[in-house]
């Protein structure tokens, strides 16, 4: 029997009808797995037996009632693995639930399998793994994005109906641009933190990958909402998301920042989003250029901001009281170094002594202070523009995905790949990215991704128009190769 | 903030992170690369803007002094690396 | 030559804010529990938790500055301090930096928070304030154990509130350390704040001590002092350490800046790490905490719970009652004792005889039949009435000690017992009169002796006269009778 796995609509209507049980979604999907992992890697520990015990017990009167939702290794699931790619994690397993396992369990849904990702969510291409690489199921020599490649990969590669990432940096929405799925960064706030395993604190967001945008907002809306647990999860009511998908763009004033479309950028993502961008005019939507005048510096403070918080919150990383232990220490300094540097790799590395360093003492005030103020006038950009327009279009990254390997050696070009999606985590409000066309290369075809920028909990907003435009254009029902 | 090279080796002592092989000479380089990058925030004037620390401008979320169940002990130290009597183990600490 | 050299002294004061649960997550605050029992992934630092502020802690820590004269700014915040040690679960402290609780503030120095041997020297009488710097709250650290070649980790103290009391460098001696700590943990104590008990850790001082010629203004080279477990423990290290380093000086030596640990067994400081290298904390706002803003309730929730610190309530009672020095320090010490007393006091004529009357008779009592003060039988208003009786003359001061054995064991009101036992003074002078004639008539002899001028000669009458009434004439008054009888009354020659 084939299931529907590419919409959790058509699985919930399958189950409700008594055609199918959750155990057998969860089979299916392990027969996937099975094929296809192998080319992928984007799975790196699965416990099928306990998902399907999970699914036995799934009540499907519930919203997400016995759909199964990979998890990025980076969000702990009591009594699994959560290693967030790292080798530093390696046996380490979670005694306790992240608030998102919690409400996504609350609404009837199942965590089965932990998916590949970039070593602590640091990279944007899935090769900063300790498991290696994850690889795009639409050229499996090209790089899935990161830092959730798994997540994205998976969900592209029909090896999960959804599955949670976290996106700190655009770590969401360029894999999904990558590999041709639909991707949302939820507003700084709207979810629960707790449980993810900290990269950049003030920048973190954990949010939704689906095949479609109906099933993102469904997922949003199920692990939404005030968590007393995480002092920065923000108390305000939460929208029904799936029932705010309708309306269309008529009426929608869409701003278009002159600042995102740069030379050297791929043409073929340029015709893509401006094809994009013409489709929701003919739809009725209003086009208005905007600037966004601080975009330039978005990356330099992000490489000052997001290095110094995972500084300090990798110190914890030590040998201690879990994770990985160097053998037979001098003494406890030598184990400290040792284990850290047996158990990091070398972007984490990288970006612990570019963190410690903008700390240290005599710079403060010469880098965070004054990365803190740039995020200032960032903000203040997208206020402005938001005072103008409802949402903000946009290419997700600069280019298709790329080659494995071939920004490796070069971390400053990788960092830059990253600077249509950083602005949105510095500003602290949401993003999707949702397929708007392909690239041909060397006679494959590579997706390439519309970013949908909304104002703070504006989530509802860009969901209706992600939603629309899904609808009215043929891109999201392409399959990969695979 | 004009050119600037980063004290590597002092930087990783900070950071307990002892460097493999070959990793401070590349780290060098590819940090002195980003720190250039940065120095691009120098052109800003940012007199009389105020930095962001958080993204939502909230203030006092606190808890109330309940006390919760802890955790069982085979839960704390189910992942220890070394654990005895109940106790995390380290190497000797020399105060 | 040693008067050639002062010491300059600063306390770092580690206090736990009395809580039922931790600071940043909501395992119970305890001792004495079996290790790591009182763990949670948030407190052992497991990846992906997060902190939430305990706001009691916060509210009890603005209170301990209010008490002692801080300034509470408007917004303050969290910090985080970064450095690698095994107590730490995360290896950073969550603290405050640059916008803390408290700022300035001080505590005076009063005669009886000095060492006993101490209270007579002129410094004890200076009432000198002790400046304070800053009172910041942060989270406690694990505690270690150390083996031959391991050390164990039990985190159950890990996450417990954690205020930190710097001073100035303000303090000139030993003395003044015993009379700053013993003043503030009284505080502390008498507030509720924290049960402040060195003995099991909840207060801790290390101690920064250097030495200079006396007049010069340069600070010397300061030791910080660690590892000291009682109030006169530190006295006794900064003696040491003060002699040591001015035998260094004096000997043309130079002190080493570096960290010394006492050992309190063999009375001595020894190197326990030099500061080979300046810390860098890495200091920056945690991300994870929200800012502080006390305006917003919690200045006023500390200020409802203020209350009046145990030297003012001494120069209270010293001032307004009449009660003495000594008196008033031991009665403003516990705060038990002075509620009962500042009860017996209200609207009584002689609090400084209530006072004398409840620190020797009724705390004698108590201690005897070892009963606290919460469960003494006399009521606070008994002990007025009782005290009233003396000095309205209806009862002496041997009648009233058996009137308060009586009370104590009873529980009966003074009057009642004094009614029962018919023991109130006869004080109707007319009574007393008859009974006077009666006695100068059989005693000639000492008449005439009182005329003389012999004053045993009238104390003999007088003690006819109480042997007549079987004691319950007052004494005061019969004496008075005779006298005025003898002498003024011509109808007696």
């Amino acid at each position: 029997m084939s299931l529907p796995l590419e919409s959790v609509a058509a699985l919930r209507a399958q189950l409700r009808a008594g055609e199918i049980r959750p155990r057998d979604i969860v089979a299916a999907i392990r027969e996937r797995v099975e094929a296809h992992n192998p080319a992928l890697n984007a799975y790196v520990h699965t416990d099928w037996d306990a998902a399907c015990a999970e699914a036995d017990r799934a009540d499907i009167a519930l919203p997400l009632g016995g759909i199964p939702v990979a998890i990025k290794d980076v969000i702990a699931v009591r009594g699994q693995p959560c290693t967030c790619g790292s080798g530093i994690l390696q046996g380490h397993r979670s005694i306790y639930d992240a608030t998102v396992i919690r409400k996504l369990r609350g609404a009837g849904a199942i965590p089965a399998g932990r998916v590949n990702m970039d070593e602590f969510a640091m990279g944007s291409s899935n090769e900063n793994s300790y498991y290696g690489p994850c690889r795009n199921p639409w050229d499996t020599s090209r790089a899935p994005g990161g830092s959730s490649g798994g997540s994205a990969a998976a969900v592209a590669g029909g090896l999960a109906v959804v599955a949670l990432g976290s996106d700190t940096g655009g770590s969401i929405r360029q894999p999904a641009s990558f590999c041709g799925c639909v991707g949302l960064k939820p507003t700084y706030g709207r979810v629960s933190r707790f449980g993810l395993v900290a990269f950049a604190s003030s920048l973190d967001q954990i949010g939704p990958l689906a095949h479609n945008v109906e099933d993102a907002a469904l997922i949003l809306g199920a692990i939404s909402g005030h968590d007393p647990s995480d002092c920065t999860s923000v108390d305000r009511p939460v929208p029904d998301f799936a029932a705010s998908l309708e309306g269309g763009v008529k009426g929608l004033k869409f701003g278009v920042p002159k600042e995102y479309f740069i030379p050297g950028m791929d043409p073929a993502v340029e015709r893509a989003v401006r094809g994009a961008i013409d489709h929701l005019a003919r739809e009725g939507a209003e086009i208005i250029d905007i600037s966004l005048p601080h975009t330039e510096y978005a990356i330099a403070s992000y490489y000052i901001i997001a290095p110094a918080e995972a500084s300090s919150n990798l110190a914890r990383f030590d040998g201690v009281r879990y994770g990985h232990r160097a053998k037979d220490p001098a003494d406890v300094i030598d184990c400290y170094a040792r284990t850290r540097r047996e158990g990091f790799g070398s972007e984490v590395k990288r970006r612990i002594l570019l963190g410690t360093y903008v700390l240290s003492s005599g710079y403060y005030d010469a880098y965070y202070l004054r990365a803190q103020k740039v995020r200032t006038l960032i903000r203040r950009d997208f206020d402005r523009a938001f005072a103008s327009c409802d949402a903000i279009l946009t290419p997700t990254a600069p280019s298709p995905a790329f080659r494995l390997g071939e920004k490796l050696d070069d971390p400053i070009s990788m960092y830059l790949g990253d600077v249509f999606t950083i602005a949105v985590n510095m500003a602290g409000t949401c993003g999707i990215s949702v397929p708007c066309g392909f690239a041909d290369e060397g006679g494959g075809r590579l997706p390439i991704g519309l970013q949908i920028i909304g104002r703070p909990f504006g989530e509802s907003t860009i969901l209706r128009a992600a939603h629309h435009y899904e609808r009215t254009t043929p891109w999201h029902r392409e399959r990969p190769p695979i | 903030m004009g050119k600037v090279e980063i004290d590597v080796a002092y930087v990783a002592h900070l950071a307990r992170l002892e460097l493999n092989d070959g990793e401070a000479e590349a780290f060098q380089g590819q940090l002195d690369g980003v720190l250039g990058h940065i120095a691009a925030l120098g052109r800003l004037d940012l007199e009389g803007i105020e930095p962001t620390a958080h993204a939502a401008p909230i203030h006092n979320v606190f808890r109330a002094d309940e006390p919760r169940e802890s955790v069982p002990e085979s839960d704390a130290l189910a992942n220890a690396p070394l654990a005895a009597n109940g106790l995390f183990i380290t190497p000797k600490i020399v105060e | 030559m040693k008067t050639d050299y002062e010491p300059v002294i600063g306390l770092e004061v580690h206090c736990q804010v009395r809580t039922r649960s931790k600071m940043f997550c909501g395992c119970r605050t305890g001792f004495g529990e079996s290790p790591n029992a009182l763990t949670c992934p948030v407190c052992l630092g497991h990846p992906g938790v997060l902190p939430v502020p305990n706001r009691e802690a916060i509210v009890r820590t603005i209170q301990t500055g209010l008490l002692l004269g801080c300034q509470i700014d408007e917004y303050c915040k969290f910090d985080r301090k970064n450095y690698f040690y095994p107590d730490m679960p995360k290896n950073y402290q969550i603290s405050q930096y640059d916008m803390p609780l408290c700022r300035g503030g001080g505590v005076t120095l009063d005669r009886f928070s000095f060492p006993k041997d101490a209270q007579d020297s002129p410094e004890a009488s200076a009432r000198k304030r002790v400046h304070l710097t800053r009172i910041h709250l942060e989270e406690d650290v694990a505690k270690s154990t150390h083996f031959d070649t391991t050390s164990g980790i039990d985190f159950n103290r890990a996450g417990t509130p954690l205020m930190e009391i710097v001073t100035e460098a303000d303090i000139a001696s030993p003395e003044e350390a015993f009379a700053f700590l013993t003043a503030l943990r009284l505080i502390l104590v008498q507030a509720g704040v924290s049960d402040a008990d060195m003995e099991k850790g909840q207060l801790r001082c290390d101690c920064n001590v250097s030495v200079r010629p006396r007049g010069q203004k340069a600070f010397g080279t300061k030791c910080e002092i660690k590892n000291m477990n009682s109030i006169s423990g530190v006295r006794r290290a900064l003696a040491y350490e003060i002699a040591r380093q001015i035998e260094v000086v004096s000997a043309g030596g130079r002190i080493t800046q570096e960290t010394r640990r006492w050992d309190d067994d063999i009375g001595q400081t020894s190197t326990m790490r030099s500061k080979e290298e300046a810390h860098d904390y890495r200091y920056f706002p945690d991300p994870d905490l929200m800012p502080i803003r006390t305006t917003d309730g919690l200045l006023e929730e500390a200020r409802a719970r203020l209350i009046e610190l145990p030297g003012a309530r001494a120069d209270r009672y010293t001032r307004d009652l009449g009660v003495t020095e000594y008196d008033a320090s031991v009665l403003a010490s516990d705060p038990h004792l002075a509620r009962f007393f500042e009860a017996a006091a209200s609207g009584a004529s002689n609090p400084k005889g209530i006072a004398n009357f409840l620190l020797n008779d009724l705390l004698s009592a108590l201690a005897s039949s070892e009963k606290a003060l919460s469960e003494c039988p006399v009521q606070p208003a008994d002990l007025r009435e009782l005290v009233g009786l003396i000095d309205a003359g209806r009862i002496n001061s041997k009648q009233a000690k058996e009137v308060f054995r009586e009370m104590f064991e009873t529980g009966a009101a003074p009057a009642a017992i004094v009614r029962a036992k018919g023991l109130e003074q006869v004080s109707d002078t007319g009574a007393i009169e008859a009974l006077a004639r009666q006695v100068i008539g059989a005693h000639p002899g000492p008449v005439q002796d009182v005329r003389d001028g012999k004053a045993s000669a009238l104390n003999f009458l007088t003690g006819q006269v109480m042997k007549l009434s079987k004691g319950k004439a007052n004494p005061k008054l019969a004496s008075e009778i005779i006298a005025r009888m003898i002498k003024g009354d011509p109808l007696v020659r």
